[in-house]
């Protein structure tokens, strides 16, 4: 691609062990510039350490990992941007003051912050809430905020942590859609972390299947369903074989 | 009916107490010198009004100065213990241990050191303050939400930045408890700083008061010190609930 946006991720072999504890065990995955690669597994299979890894919040115990060619956590921390699964809204401020939080960290002064982070906040749907307190927001809405706080660190590689857990069924499959087509309006390379395999197959590219602990990956499908409408995606045979193809690798 | 119960609950304990204080050393005929009557403590209230209102202010001033200066070196001292485990494995065992030397022990020796104005007394009220301020926020510090402070990190925060958009507004509330508690000690610190050496002042005044076997006089003074103390610990939480009127909202 001519106008890649992101980074590469590369990881070879990969494992992690906290004292006897093999969280990862040997996992090789390349995410493409600018392309949503999701991360299935069962819970407590090692798929946030994953992120934290890549994140260059922690390092590997064995094996290499490199974000844009960068193998240092310093280096990688400055790729990445982590969004993790409570959405972690500081209550002291509202939701603009909380999406711009990585533009005041920049320094420039929260005024300027807002100002620069307002425009894609009203492209997230945000519009109307910049003063809304953080405890007045919906579940929905406090995890669009936190996108929004991620996108706007202004990093090439997104890490979302399971971003719609604690949500409802309803609210969870709006947000999937919008967060679809969020990526697609503002492309970055993306590592999404869910335990929910149609959430995966809608929302990214490509899915890589995780066992449970220690943490392998079993199986990469290609994905991509969520681009037309999300009732006839879900009953298309090519959706169906890929569940229960990534089904039978989770068992 | 039932909100001036749940209210003003207090005010009609406060009101049997002092009626049954009344009833009490009318009933029994006991003499002024030994326990004053309230009518007698408020009549001297109102007599010795202008005396009374120029040692409140003296009193006021001890208290507050040495609150002040207690909160910024309580302060300072959290964020020094906090920032540096080096410096709290040294310093905290020393700063526990300190609480076991008893002020009053300690008031005279200030009084010969530094005289009978106003700084002898600032030392002690500070010293009485310092501590229930420290412990607080270096507990506010240390309770701090590890995954903030990760998540912060990767939105491109720098030490400081992670101190002073998420560390100092989470430990603000419970600041703000080291205050309270500090402030109701102040008006007792004030008051022992003043009974070690001191020619003007409440304190004073209830010496003198005493030596003269005037009690409706040290009763009059032990009002004003309550509702100084009162004064304090009120305007602390006023300030309280307009900077931080999310705690109330979240936890």
């Amino acid at each position: 691609m001519a106008t890649a946006v992101g980074s590469p991720i590369e990881l070879t072999g990969v494992t992690k062990r906290f004292g006897d504890l093999v969280a990862l065990d040997g996992v090789s995955l390349a995410v493409a510039a600018g392309t949503v690669t999701g991360v299935v597994g069962p819970s407590g299979c090692g798929k946030s350490t994953l992120l934290e890894l890549i994140a260059g919040l922690e390092e590997p115990s064995a094996g290499t990992l490199a974000v844009a060619g960068h193998p240092a956590p310093a280096g990688r921390l400055d790729r990445c941007a982590l969004m993790p699964q409570s959405d972690l809204l500081m209550p002291w401020r509202d939701a603009l003051g909380n999406a711009s939080v990585a533009i005041e960290n920049r320094g420039g002064g929260r005024r300027r912050a807002r100002a620069e982070a307002r425009p894609l906040f009203e492209r997230l749907g945000l519009e109307g809430f910049e003063r809304t307190r953080t405890w007045e927001l919906s579940g929905g809405m406090r995890q669009r905020v936190a996108f929004a706080r991620t996108l706007l660190a202004g990093k090439d590689v997104l890490l979302l942590d399971e971003p719609f857990g604690a949500l409802d069924a309803i609210t969870r499959a709006e947000l999937q859609e919008w967060l679809r087509a969020a990526l697609l309006a503002e492309p970055r390379t993306t590592v999404l972390v869910t335990h929910d395999i149609e959430e995966a197959l809608l929302v990214c590219d490509r899915v890589a299947v995780m066992s449970t602990r220690p943490g392998r990956i079993v199986l990469e499908l290609a994905a991509g369903y969520g681009d037309g409408e999300r009732a006839a995606a879900i009953a298309s045979p090519p959706f169906l074989e890929a569940r229960s193809r990534a089904l039978a690798a989770l068992r | 009916m039932r909100w001036t119960l749940r209210h003003l609950g207090w005010a009609a304990v406060l009101a049997a107490l002092v009626a049954a204080w009344q009833a009490y050393v009318r009933l029994r005929g006991v003499p002024q010198y030994v326990l004053p009557a309230p009518t007698d403590v408020a009549r001297t209230l109102w007599d010795e009004r202008g005396p009374l209102a120029s040692a409140a202010g003296v009193t006021a001033r001890e208290m507050v100065a040495g609150f002040a200066v207690a909160l910024a070196f309580g302060f300072a001292a959290a964020v020094g213990l906090h920032a540096s485990a080096t410096v709290r494995r040294a310093v905290y065992p020393l700063l526990v241990a300190s609480q076991s030397v008893p002020v009053v022990a300690i008031a005279p020796i200030l009084v010969i050191y530094l005289g009978f104005g106003l700084a002898p007394k600032l030392v002690i009220v500070a010293l009485v303050c310092f501590f229930p301020i420290t412990v607080a926020a270096l507990d506010g510090f240390r309770s701090v939400s590890p995954e903030h402070v990760r998540v912060m990190r990767t939105l491109r925060a720098s030490r400081i930045a992670v101190f002073r958009r998420v560390e100092l507004p989470w430990a603000l509330p419970s600041i703000f408890t080291g205050m309270r508690v500090a402030a109701s000690y102040a008006a007792v610190a004030a008051l022992f700083a003043e009974y070690a050496g001191a020619d003007s002042g409440l304190g004073n005044a209830m010496r003198e008061g005493t030596g003269q076997y005037d009690a409706p006089l040290v009763g009059a003074a032990v009002v004003v010190l309550a509702a100084l103390a009162l004064g304090l610990f009120g305007a602390v939480t006023l300030i309280e609930r307009l900077t931080i009127p999310w705690a109330r909202r979240v936890k």
